[in-house]
Formats: C-alpha cells, structure tokens, sequence
C-alpha cells in the first residue's frame, strides 16, 4: 500500500492558512494602496490626522512602559522562582500559568473592579485618609498599563523561568568562588545567559501590548484610545474599511519590524542566540 | 548560592505573586455579594449572581455558542494539526523551510487583524455564515498551538518503530492509530486543552464576527458591562475560572503542570 508523501499530510494545514490568512490579510493590506485618491493617500491621511498619530504614539508609548515593567517583575521572578526549592518551585508555577489560562476579559475585569471609582482601592485609600474624595484612576494611562503589565508579568515569569533554570548552579558558584559579588555575578553572569530569553519575552509583551484590544478598551475606554481600539471603531463603529485596513497594515508593518529588529539585536548581544 | 537569596528579592517576588493572584480572589469575592453593585469584601454570601447567568438568554445562548466553537475547531485543529506536525517531523528533508513557520503566522500576525481580515475578505465578500466564519478563524488561532505541541512530542519519537509496523505489513492508517498516536497521546491531550482554552477566550477575532444572533461568551461579556455594573460579570468569570481549574488538573494528571512552562 502506498504510503502518504509530507506534502499530502501538511496540504490541509497549508491550504487553511493560505486561504484564510495569508489571502485574506494580503488582500486587507493591499486595499488600502487602491484608493481611487492614489496609492499612499490613506497613510497620508493617517499620518496627517493629529488624533491619529496620537494614537499611534499613545500606543507606542503604553507598549514600551509595559514591557519594560513586564521585564523587570519578571526577571526578578523567574530568578527567584528558577531557584527555588522543588515543591515551592511548582507552586509559583502554578500560580503564574493560572492567570495566563485565564482570559483576559476576566483579568481586565478584575482591574475595573479594583480601580473604579467606588472600587476597591479607592475605598482603602478613603479609609486610611490617604484622599479626602476618590481619585479617576479608570480611563487613563496608568490603568491600561498597570492591567496590561498584569495581563504579561505571567507570560514573562514562564518565559525567563526556563532560561534561567538552564543556567547551571556550577557557573554561579564558580563566580562566586573567583570573588565575584552577587550583584557581579547577576550582572556578568547571569543576566548575558538570560539575554534570548528577555529578547523574546520583550517581543512577546510588546507585540501583544501593541495590538491589544480588550484591556485598553476596558480600562481606557475612548479617553486612551490605542491601534486596536481604533481599529474595531473603524470597523465596526464607523464602518470606514479602509480606515481599518489602513490600521491594520500598520500594525502589521510594526509588529514585524519589532520582531526583525528584536531577533537583530539579539544575535548581535548573543551569538549562541536564535 | 542557590539557597541564599536576598531578602529583598523573596520579598519582592511575594508581592508579585500577590499582584497575580490578588485582583482574581477579589473577582471571586464579588461574585459571592449579595448586593446589586460590585464591591469587595462581598458583603452577605449569595449564589443569585450564579443563578444570574442562566437567567440571562443572552449569557446561555453565548455560553453553547462558545463551547460548540471551542470543540469544533480544536477538533478541526487537530485534524489537519497532527499530519502536518508528523509531516514536517518525519518529511523533514522533502518539505520546505519555511513550511513551519507558515504553521505559526497565526501567532505572529496580530489577532485584530486577521480577525478583521476574515470579516472583510471572508465573511462579507463570499457572504460565509458568521457561525462558520466563526469556525475558520478560531481553527487558525490554535492551529499553531496544535503543530507546535505535537511537534514537540513526535522529536522524542523513534520512527523506526512506526519503520518496523509497516515492514511487517501494517497498513498506513493502523499504523498512525495503533502506533504513533500512542505514543504523542499526552501531547494530543495538551494541545486539545491549550487550543480549547486559547478559543473559549478569544476576544480579538470574534469581536469582528458577532451579529445579531450570534455572539461569544467574552463578547457577551463585554457588552453585558457596558450596560450593568452588577457581579453577574463576576459570576461569569468564576465560571471560566473553574473551567480553567478543571483543565489545569487534567494537564497535572496527564503531563505534570511543568509541561505548560516550556
């Protein structure tokens, strides 16, 4: 009996993604060269809008500051959570993986909880006379960082917990044993090894920050409006397709040179990196 | 070294743990009031948010909507995951390169806009069922999952035991079930789960293909909290926190939860 070739078993594979994405997301991209104004007039008009580049800036920004937090906490985590004893080491595991299993509807949900203004903070706060009437913490920059960072710090634990684990015990101790101080071996040692696993933490938090949609939406509502926000506007608010093709290939353009760029530097910083 | 950690780190590392954990008891805690406002501490213990739920047409009609697309495209996922995750593991030298990372695009092409893609290009060009436009776009949201998590079990695989089966006479599709399948069980299990629960929680593909009739529970969710502020929403999310509960048991039973940090 004849035996099936690698081409029969990958084509159904291949065909779905061909025909229900790459087709699709080509066709959505190349819409917006075929105004009948010219090829690049809807960038231009992008570009032009004030409110627009905005926008683009706001996202930007709130996507640099959540990664570079989301960084931090989890490198410190996952150092300490890499070198923690057995039985411990799988309940921090635990309690990072449920958060990241649990959507992030749910998890932005908490937030406005926490954040509104008869919530929870602003109530303890009140109590301990630390503000005489409740502070806006909803719709602004802060509170769609402080929940994405939340929705990644996760993601990041998981991610850097591996890499750090793989460095071997020997190598600190070999520091340590040559003089090195702690902080020496963190910086000389430990933190050039960890460096792949921060390149790709730091492309998985910022691409995923860039083209959120359901925690700026919750948490920043029309007052921070982001890429993704203003893309569904686009599309679903406005119906103006083109507009939201337009965001769309934008966002596409920019995920793909984060992850260029991202994979660049870390082949400069770590040749042994992918 | 390894057992001296500063202080200030552990320290540190508590209060990130209770940043993760914290905001989902509060969540917890509001579901559980008994008043018509959300507020924690709950204050009187009630299930009628619970109650709630089935209450509300729209919560059970996106309840099943969302269950019936979970399982239908990890099952589609798997279908067509499994042959081109053996595919590029066993054909690895007759298949391109590039093939596997066509098999991940899914991941790295925002959601948002592959969503939106589906709608434009898909949905109300060929006028396709929003049900169906539903199906195809979560089956290419988990399809990577599925490639990826199989691929990972079938590297530990001695395919010169799938060689012996066939040499003996075994015909192609025995062998696939009685052999190989086996033998990446635990991994089918895994990719089943993270596909599942990568498509129950979905907002960034379905928020482009609901309409009248048809929406899915996240979506429903949504536009439940821009109408009410009342703990049904809490109640909600407990439900999708229990589920998720479940499904982290059967990963630790089957594969051990370490399996879900690789």
């Amino acid at each position: 009996m004849k035996r099936f070739s690698g081409w029969t078993l990958a084509s159904p594979a291949t065909l779905l993604v061909v025909i229900f994405l790459i087709l699709p997301v080509l066709a959505t991209i190349a819409t917006t060269f075929m105004t009948p104004a010219g090829p690049f007039a809807t960038y231009t008009s992008f570009f032009g809008s004030g409110f627009r580049r905005t926008v683009l800036w706001r996202t930007i920004q709130i996507s640099a500051i959540t990664t570079i937090i989301s960084l931090v906490i989890g490198f410190i985590t996952a150092f300490v959570v890499s070198r923690a004893p057995g039985w411990l080491k799988s309940i921090l595991i635990i309690a990072a993986v449920f958060p990241l299993l649990t959507g992030v509807v749910v998890r932005s949900f908490a937030w406005l909880i926490i954040l509104g203004k008869n919530g929870i903070l602003n109530s303890t706060l009140l109590s301990l006379g630390l503000i005489s009437e409740p502070a806006t913490m909803l719709y602004t920059q802060g509170a769609v960082i402080v929940a994405m960072v939340y929705l990644f710090v996760p993601l990041m634990i998981l991610t850097l917990a591996g890499v750090l684990e793989s460095i071997p015990d020997d190598l600190i101790q070999a520091s340590a044993s040559l003089g090195a101080r702690p902080v020496a071996t963190f910086m000389q040692v430990i933190f050039p090894l960890a460096v792949p696993g921060l390149i790709v933490g730091a492309v998985l938090v910022f691409t995923g920050s860039f083209t959120a949609y359901a925690t700026p939406q919750l948490l920043g509502g029309e007052a921070q409006m982001v890429m993704g926000t203003l893309m569904y506007q686009q599309a679903m608010v406005t119906f103006d397709w083109v507009s939201a093709s337009t965001i769309a290939a934008i966002m596409v353009v920019i995920t793909i040179a984060v992850v260029l760029l991202m994979t660049r530097i870390a082949r400069r910083l770590n040749p042994m990196a992918v | 070294m390894t057992n001296k950690l500063h202080p200030a780190l552990i320290a540190f590392t508590v209060l990130v743990f209770f940043f993760l954990v914290g905001p989902l008891v509060i969540v917890i805690g509001s579901a559980l009031s008994d008043t018509t406002y959300l507020t924690f501490p709950p204050q009187g213990l009630s299930l009628r948010w619970f109650e709630n739920i089935f209450q509300i047409s729209a919560f059970r009609r996106t309840i099943i909507t969302s269950l019936q697309i979970a399982f239908l495209s990890t099952f589609i996922a798997l279908l067509i995951g499994i042959p081109a995750a053996y595919a590029l593991n066993r054909y690895r030298i007759q298949l391109p390169g590039w093939l596997s990372t066509l098999f991940i695009l899914p991941i790295l092409v925002p959601e948002l806009v592959l969503g939106f893609s589906i709608l434009k290009n898909v949905a109300a060009q060929f006028s396709a069922p929003i049900f169906l436009s539903l199906v195809i776009g979560h089956s290419l949201l988990v399809l990577p999952y599925v490639v990826r998590v199989i691929s990972a079990s079938l590297a530990s695989f001695d395919f010169s035991i799938e060689e012996a089966a066939i040499s003996l006479g075994s015909p192609p599709l025995k062998t696939f079930f009685t052999i190989l399948l086996p033998n990446v069980r635990s991994g089918v299990i895994a990719a089943f789960i993270l596909s599942f629960i990568t498509s129950i929680n979905d907002v960034s593909i379905s928020i482009f293909m609901t309409g009248p009739g048809i929406s899915t529970l996240p979506i429903q969710i949504l536009a439940h909290m821009e109408q009410f502020f009342d703990p049904t929403v809490a109640s909600v999310s407990v439900l999708l926190m229990v589920l998720t509960v479940a499904v982290m048991a059967v990963v630790e039973r089957t594969l051990g939860l370490t399996f879900l940090a690789k």
